[in-house]
């Protein structure tokens, strides 16, 4: 403790390294975020509230906020997968495979998003089958889902990759010595520490999904009232200089945004106190 | 909290006790299942971009990439992350040296105001800049009476990609300076090293590969950003559009052929950065392991 409190006498730079990152910070995100809110208060709470509620407004929360679910909920399932094998199998290209999960972060957004129409549209490589199947994926919420679910993968494949690793499998031989099946291990002990991971990792591809908008908007088709992503109806505003108006329906998405982010904050700040006192 | 600061998978000695207890037969149709999604929804829409990119040949690939407006694009993405990504690496410096190296309250705080960029949808990250600096803004009338134009300019596409990759190079190197300790700084200063010199010879080098890969990430999110360049950027050929949205205008042309070709150069940009960040990865993995055994 007294070698800790000594350090800012030690070493130098603290007040100017201090100095720099405050000003940094806010002159390029505090200050324009703030203005955000600065913005949308010079509405009037009604008309606030005439905005944010809007019908065609309300359809695109729906939209895009179940689209982002169904996203993140076949993410939470096959990522979870995709983790299992990438930790605990050997197979051939694995190493490849594995580089290639983060693929959604360096792939830019326009790139997916024209790609993955041209996929899914009904000449497409994988929409004609579908379409034979009955099922049209390109400009429908489908599509939104597809592209969001693409944008998604990395967080919880990632977020779970690392808690598996470090499970001891001692906990496991113990688990199959006293007679339980590997189903029931899995379940049982090898499950219940990987939630925390899993939760945030959810949030995380959820939170993401909510804002997302490049690989998005070719896939969707953007009709209002039927594919039109919240992200798209700012834009809308924007174009035709309703600046309040964009603004208020952004502080509602960040507000969203933020909530999310506070939840993860929350899970991993108990499931790293469980940690410390278990 | 966000994916990147986290440990990354490493290659574990592990592997060699025994633990697969699954049936073969399970083993295998997890490991089926598993290929198949990644191969839908990762392999197959890389594929398709060079695909398209070359469906009308050689030659029309060619073509669409060296017309003078794509050239102009891609001058402007260059110069964009020539300027941001410095920017927020001495910013990243600045904050690791900061939080990794000293003590003080509200650290937590400062490190999530630091993460608040990745919660923020592009768009609202472009929009935030508009009406800031925005005809109808705050301090449009401002910039206006003195001939400055931020908004469907080049300075305002800078300006949200500094915003935008803001807290990539940080995120990276507060956790590598925290675990390297400041026992090897408290050496070089009580021999007499000013700040700098400690800061060049002894820090930097320590954390070279984090700096890396926090730059490589940075630099990829910085020439790949759309929705919010696309707020600020007004779509100017020539003048204000960057490879992504070049891409888009093409595209919106039904100009499929040439819209792959420049995107087909994005996603090459996208494969260089996945195959040096695998490298860097197992550097890291090695030196650590290395350090270990000494």
């Amino acid at each position: 403790m007294g070698k800790a409190s000594k350090n800012r006498h030690v070493l130098p730079g603290f007040g100017l390294s201090m100095g720099y990152m405050l000003a940094y910070l806010s002159f390029i995100v505090l200050i324009p975020l703030s203005v955000l809110f600065v913005k949308t208060a010079s509405l009037g709470w009604r008309q606030f509230w005439e905005t944010v509620t809007d019908e065609r407004v309300l359809a695109s929360y729906r939209l895009t906020f179940s689209a982002s679910f169904a996203a993140a909920c076949v993410n939470a399932v096959f990522g979870t997968l995709i983790a299992w094998v990438l930790v605990r199998y050997r197979f051939p290209g694995k190493r490849i495979l594995d580089g290639l999960v983060d693929l959604p972060f360096a792939l830019p957004t326009a790139v997916a998003g024209i790609s993955l129409t041209a996929l899914y549209s009904s000449s497409g490589w994988i929409g004609q089958y579908l379409e034979r199947m009955g099922i049209k994926a390109a400009f429908t919420p489908l599509g939104i889902m597809i592209a969001l679910t693409f944008i998604g993968l990395p967080f919880v494949v990632r977020t779970i990759q690392p808690v598996l690793q470090e499970v001891d499998e001692q906990y496991e031989e113990a688990a199959a010595t006293l007679g339980a099946g590997r189903w029931k291990t899995f379940a049982r002990v090898i499950f219940p520490p990987l939630l925390p991971a899993l939760f945030t990792g959810f949030s995380l591809a959820f939170a993401r999904a909510l804002g997302e908008y490049g690989s998005v908007v070719f896939i969707s088709g953007n009709m209002p009232m039927k594919t039109e992503i919240t992200p798209l109806i700012i834009i809308t505003k924007l174009e035709q200089f309703d600046y309040a108006g964009a603004a208020a329906i952004a502080s509602v998405v960040l507000a969203a945004s933020f909530l999310l982010l506070f939840l993860i904050n929350f899970i991993q700040w108990r499931s790293s106190r469980k940690h410390a006192a278990g | 909290m966000s994916y990147a600061g986290t440990e990354r998978p490493k290659a574990s000695m592990k592997r060699f006790v025994r633990h697969n207890d699954e049936s073969p037969w399970v083993r295998w149709t997890l490991t089926g299942v598993a290929l198949v999604f990644l191969g839908l929804f990762l392999v197959v829409p890389l594929l398709a971009v060079f695909a398209e990119a070359f469906k009308k040949g050689w030659e029309t690939y060619m073509a669409s990439i060296s017309e003078p407006d794509t050239l102009a694009a891609v001058k402007l993405t260059l110069l964009t992350a020539a300027i941001a990504v410095p920017l927020n690496l001495v910013f990243g410096i600045a904050a690791a040296w900061c939080i990794a190296k000293f003590h003080f309250k509200g650290k937590n705080l400062l490190m999530t105001l630091i993460d608040l960029p990745f919660a923020v949808s592009p768009v609202i990250s472009g929009l935030i800049f508009v009406l800031m600096f925005g005809a109808h803004g705050i301090l449009g009338p401002l910039l206006g009476s003195l001939g400055i134009r931020i908004i469907f300019a080049v300075p305002g596409i800078i300006l949200v990609t500094v915003f935008v990759t803001f807290p990539f190079i940080a995120r990276e190197l507060i956790p590598v300076m925290q675990a390297q300790g400041t026992e090897e700084e408290q050496a070089a200063v009580t021999l007499g090293a000013n700040g700098w010199q400690t800061l060049f010879r002894i820090t930097l080098p320590n954390v070279k590969w984090g700096l890396l890969y926090g730059v490589i990430l940075c630099n990829a999110r910085a020439m790949g950003e759309f929705g919010a360049v696309s707020v600020v950027s007004g779509h100017i050929r020539g003048m204000t559009n960057t490879i992504p949205l070049h891409v888009e205008i093409l595209y919106n042309e039904y100009n499929f052929a040439a819209a792959f070709a420049v995107a087909s150069l994005l996603a090459f940009l996208a494969l260089v950065t996945l195959v040096l960040k695998c490298a860097l990865e197992w550097k890291s993995d090695r030196s650590r392991r290395q350090e270990r055994m000494r």
